[in-house]
């Protein structure tokens, strides 16, 4: 090989390294932190109800059907996009929709609810953010899969789309129903 | 009052206002000690904010990382020590939150990767200066009419 054209290969090499950069950042969501959290029981919990500040309601109460998660926040603008869907297609998933408002005044919340409609079962609340850290939650929305046997079986970072629900959440949420069936 | 005094009485409040704004900026924690307060900080800096992922959990003011930054605390205060609490976060975020990941098998290129480019560019560098050597040895090249570069 002619070593006159050894810096052009190189150069073609640093340029396909870059192109591959850029490939992989528009196709992957570089922000979205990996879960260790997948396949592993959900962390126990006791939270008050938003309605009920009185009451606690936590994953004792949950055990045995599956449920969606859904970390949300009347801070949270990203919410604003992805509420309308849930309360179109929340009950298309079949399985109880348990909000998750995280750190957030319980004012500010039952007002925005109230505004934009309630699409959950039930709404606890995580003002001071501790059981956010254990289920590994960056911020909102996150939405979280979790079986009847209390594993977490799916994560999802970022507005739920319809496109997420019909790709991702249904297919898993069959997939469950026949591990039980079985 | 003298002139002197209002400015003083000025300067005082002035103080005071600086000093509040900046007690608000960051989120205080009741340290026993200097050593506590440098293990925390130590420890804080190795670890990376999720939120704003380019920051560590110590300089970072993202509401999530001040939560975090309480957590570590707390557990100090409880007595674990740092590889506990590094291993109490990588369970609930994986490695991604250490700035430098442990080593093992996944994590080979990311260690040694560029140690490998700097000997396949020292191999390179050796061979093209070992041809050059041997060229000049047996006489100037022919001229063939190509521009030298």
């Amino acid at each position: 090989m002619n070593t006159r054209l050894l810096p052009l290969a190189g150069f073609l090499l640093l340029l396909a390294l870059l192109g591959f950069g850029i490939w992989w950042s528009s196709t992957h969501d570089l922000r979205a932190v990996p879960s260790p959290l997948i396949g592993k029981p959900a962390p126990s919990f006791d939270l008050p109800l938003l309605y009920e500040p009185t009451r606690s309601f936590g994953s004792a109460d949950l055990a045995g059907e599956p449920y969606l998660l859904n970390v949300f926040g009347s801070w949270c603008v990203a919410c604003r996009d992805e509420h309308p869907i849930l309360m179109r297609e929340g009950k298309r998933l079949g399985i109880r929709l348990v909000g998750f408002n995280y750190k957030d005044e319980p004012d500010d919340a039952k007002r925005w609810l109230a505004q934009f409609g309630d699409p959950y079962d039930v709404v606890i609340a995580d003002y001071p953010g501790k059981v956010a850290i254990d289920f590994g939650v960056t911020g909102a929305p996150e939405s979280f899969l979790v079986d009847g046997q209390g594993i977490i079986r799916y994560k999802y970072i970022s507005p739920i789309t319809p496109q997420v629900i019909a790709t991702e959440l249904l297919p898993r949420i069959a997939a469950m129903r026949q591990e039980v069936a079985r | 009052m003298k002139p002197v005094q209002w400015a003083s009485l000025l300067l005082a409040a002035l103080v005071a206002l600086v000093s509040l704004t900046s007690l608000a900026a960051v989120d205080p924690l009741p340290f026993k000690d200097r050593a506590e307060e440098v293990r925390f900080q130590n420890l804080t800096r190795q670890l990376r904010c999720l939120v704003c992922q380019n920051e560590s959990l110590n300089d970072s003011s993202a509401p999530l990382a001040a939560d975090l930054r309480r957590d570590v605390f707390e557990q100090m205060r409880a007595g674990k020590s740092d590889a506990e609490i590094k291993a109490w976060l990588t369970d609930r975020y994986s490695d991604f939150v250490l700035y430098e990941p442990p080593l093992r098998g996944g994590t080979l290129l990311l260690w040694f990767g560029p140690l490998v480019a700097l000997l396949i560019g020292a191999g390179v560098v050796v061979t093209i200066v070992r041809k050059r050597a041997t060229g000049v040895r047996a006489g100037p090249p022919p001229d063939t009419g190509e521009d030298d570069w």
